[in-house]
């Protein structure tokens, strides 16, 4: 079987499937209110508590953000309008508990999902949520505890939320398998988090497993074998036991420099979106931010974020950091990426159209509102700014010119900040890559953004999965383009770095120590992988091989080369 | 009973946070406490009632309470939201 390998791990261990039963509410007429609405009451009692141990374990094992969610319950539950339209139901229609909740619970569910935000559909789920728990409390039904579990376990379910994994206990909880879900669903990064081996989007398992059958499955590959045979079992230990020593020698390597056999020193650093991401930059032992994404500071939400927000936000990386360097993308939205309040009109070609910097330069007054916050936010760390999506050199002095206007602003104020700060830009349109020297003139630095640059120098959706074999970080025409823009962006003096995926590619790590890229900006797990491959590579050879890399004639032979020519084994 | 009329000048209005900052502020005092936008009366101390009435920035509501501890109420309600929820 297979699914997606949603947390890496290699898990192997007997099966406990969640299996919720059937919640069936029957209409009955209640002769006596006032005992019913008592009854209501004790049930509210019990899902409190239930809810508060829940908020504190989550403070505890994953934090206060985690944690946020259980403390929104409480308020639901709280709640005297709601609850009042309950206990109205059944005081005037004689309803019983069960129903009248159910009753009230779809009422504002339907109000709440069809608003026009995205902030209050969530929190359809929330009340959905909250009341399920407190009809179960009603009906006697008890849902499946793995608080306190006998043994260990591989837990399987057809989905798992928030109140589920919040409750697992590491030690007990070896993995788990969901039918449903992707890479990015609640359940995935909270395994992430909890570093839990978990495959999520397997189909049917639930159905297929039993209580008590043995099962082993690979979080990374998502591969999933159910009652495997000996040798089987054998080969997943065995990958058990490889897995983690790779873990233990990439640990070894934190501290460590990021440096070629031959002496040539390079920077790793991660790509985050939060403030919150910063713990997993540490972690695995980041040396720096080379993308802070803002966009999530304006997204799932129903207003545009405030200059004090925004300045928390930065400070709280940037002091978190404390010298290490931070580079802060302005914001990247529109086209395909929308902002329901922003209320920006459907476009025929989104990755072509009113989008970051254009969006930016015309919207002078959300720009500025950042800028402002970036700037005061420099006085704490080592911020630097970059701008997305330029085309021409006209706004790459537009925005700077923006820059230097609440500069002036700030010193009139006197508000502290970075005098030095340092600005740069992504080069992620084929036309500024062809230019780059002279945009090199104009700016501090260069980040190659490859997810763009592969799509608009191939003419390639990324998107569109009819055309997907046609998107390939091996196109020998990217690899020429990032030549030039390291090349030109050396010969006047500033450094190079990359943001996009291809910087965290293993393959690809030689070919562009080679050319010479000074910044590497990855996911954070992939920086003490990327670390190992560089301490095993020469710059001298890379520069041999990347000179003949470049000179192939398609993708293919690009990918085969190196996989003949280079070892990147761990 | 007592009443003030205000203007919401926050960049959220009662959404979000400031929608629960304001309910368990509210939920503090033994008076009854409404909030009324165009006519229309919510409970200020159900934070379903705050957030199905979406008032945004710009948007004036009045804030009344009835009960021992109304003035009180609706003034520190009152310069909650004055101080924007302290954003």
């Amino acid at each position: 079987m297979k699914g997606i390998g949603a947390s890496p791990g290699i898990a192997i261990g007997k099966v406990l499937i969640k299996k919720e039963p059937e919640i069936k509410i029957e209409k009955l007429a209640i002769s006596d209110s006032g005992q019913e609405i008592q009854r209501l009451k004790e049930a509210r009692e019990t899902c409190k508590e239930q809810i508060k141990n829940l908020y504190d374990r989550t403070l505890k094992t994953m934090g206060k953000k985690e944690a946020q969610i259980f403390e929104a319950h409480g308020m639901i539950l709280e709640d005297p309008e709601f609850f009042g339209q309950v206990e109205e139901k059944i005081s005037n229609e004689s309803f019983n508990a069960e129903y009248a909740l159910k009753e009230v619970t779809d009422t504002f569910v339907e109000l709440f999902k069809n608003m026009d935000n995205e902030y209050m559909r969530e929190r359809a789920a929330d009340i959905k949520d909250v009341t399920t728990r407190v009809t179960r409390i009603l009906l006697g039904i008890e849902s499946t505890d793995f608080s306190s579990l006998d043994e260990e376990i591989i837990i399987i379910a057809e989905d798992l939320t928030p109140s589920d994994t919040a409750q697992m206990d590491k030690e007990k909880v070896l993995g788990f398998i969901t039918e449903i879900g992707g890479k990015t669903a609640h359940s995935a990064i909270m395994a992430r988090t909890l570093e839990i081996p978990a495959v999520v989007g397997v189909e049917d398992i639930t159905e297929l497993a039993n209580n008590g059958d043995y099962i082993v499955f690979d979080g990374d590959e998502g591969t999933v074998v159910l009652n495997p045979e000996d040798d089987v079992i054998e080969e997943y230990k065995n990958k058990q036991a490889e897995y983690i020593k790779l873990k233990n020698r990439l640990n070894e390597l934190k501290g460590e420099k990021s440096i070629t056999k031959d002496g040539v020193e390079v920077e790793l650093v991660a790509n985050i979106g939060t403030p919150r991401d910063v713990k997993g930059v540490i972690k695995n032992d980041g040396e720096g931010v080379g993308l802070y994404r803002t966009e999530f500071l304006y997204m799932d939400r129903d207003r545009l974020p405030t200059e004090e927000e925004q300045f928390e936000a930065y400070k709280k990386v940037a002091e978190k950091l404390k010298d290490k360097p931070i580079v802060i993308r302005t914001l990247d939205i529109g086209g395909d990426k929308e902002l329901s309040y922003l209320d920006l009109p459907k476009e025929m070609n989104p990755f072509l159209g009113y989008r970051a910097i254009r969006l930016c330069l015309d919207r002078t007054d959300i720009f500025k509102t950042q800028l402002r916050a970036l700037l005061r936010a420099s006085a704490y760390g080592n911020i630097k700014i970059m701008f997305p999506m330029i085309s021409s050199i006209e706004e790459v002095r537009q925005a700077k010119a923006v820059l230097e206007e609440i500069k002036e602003d700030l010193r009139k104020e006197n508000i502290k900040f970075n005098e030095e700060i340092e600005v740069g830009i992504m080069v992620e349109i084929p036309a500024v890559a062809v230019m780059s020297d002279l945009f090199a003139k104009e700016v501090d630095f260069f980040s190659i953004g490859t997810n763009d640059l592969i799509q608009y120098t191939t003419a390639v959706d990324r998107g569109n999965r009819k055309i997907s074999y046609l998107y390939n970080q091996f196109h020998p025409a990217l690899l020429r383009l990032v030549k030039m823009v390291i090349d030109n962006g050396h010969k006047e003096g500033i450094w190079v770095g990359m943001c996009g995926e291809v910087a965290g590619d293993p393959k690809l790590i030689p070919i562009l120590i080679g050319l010479g890229l000074d910044e590497f900006s990855m996911s954070p797990i992939s920086i003490l992988k990327s670390r190992w491959i560089i301490k095993n590579l020469s710059k001298k050879e890379m520069e041999e091989m990347a000179e003949k890399v470049i000179n192939l004639p398609t993708a293919e032979d690009v990918e085969k080369f190196i996989d003949e020519n280079i070892d990147i084994e761990i | 009973m007592y009443k003030v009329e205000v203007e919401l000048k926050n960049e959220t209005g009662l959404h979000a946070r400031p929608a629960s900052v304001f309910v368990k502020e509210a939920s503090g005092y033994s008076s009854e406490i409404f909030v009324i936008k165009d006519e229309k009366t919510y409970n200020g101390k159900s934070i379903m009632g705050i957030l199905s009435m979406g008032a945004g920035k710009g948007d004036k509501i009045i804030l009344q309470a009835d009960g021992e501890d109304e003035k009180e109420a609706v003034e520190a309600l009152k310069s909650l939201i004055e101080n924007n929820f302290g954003e």
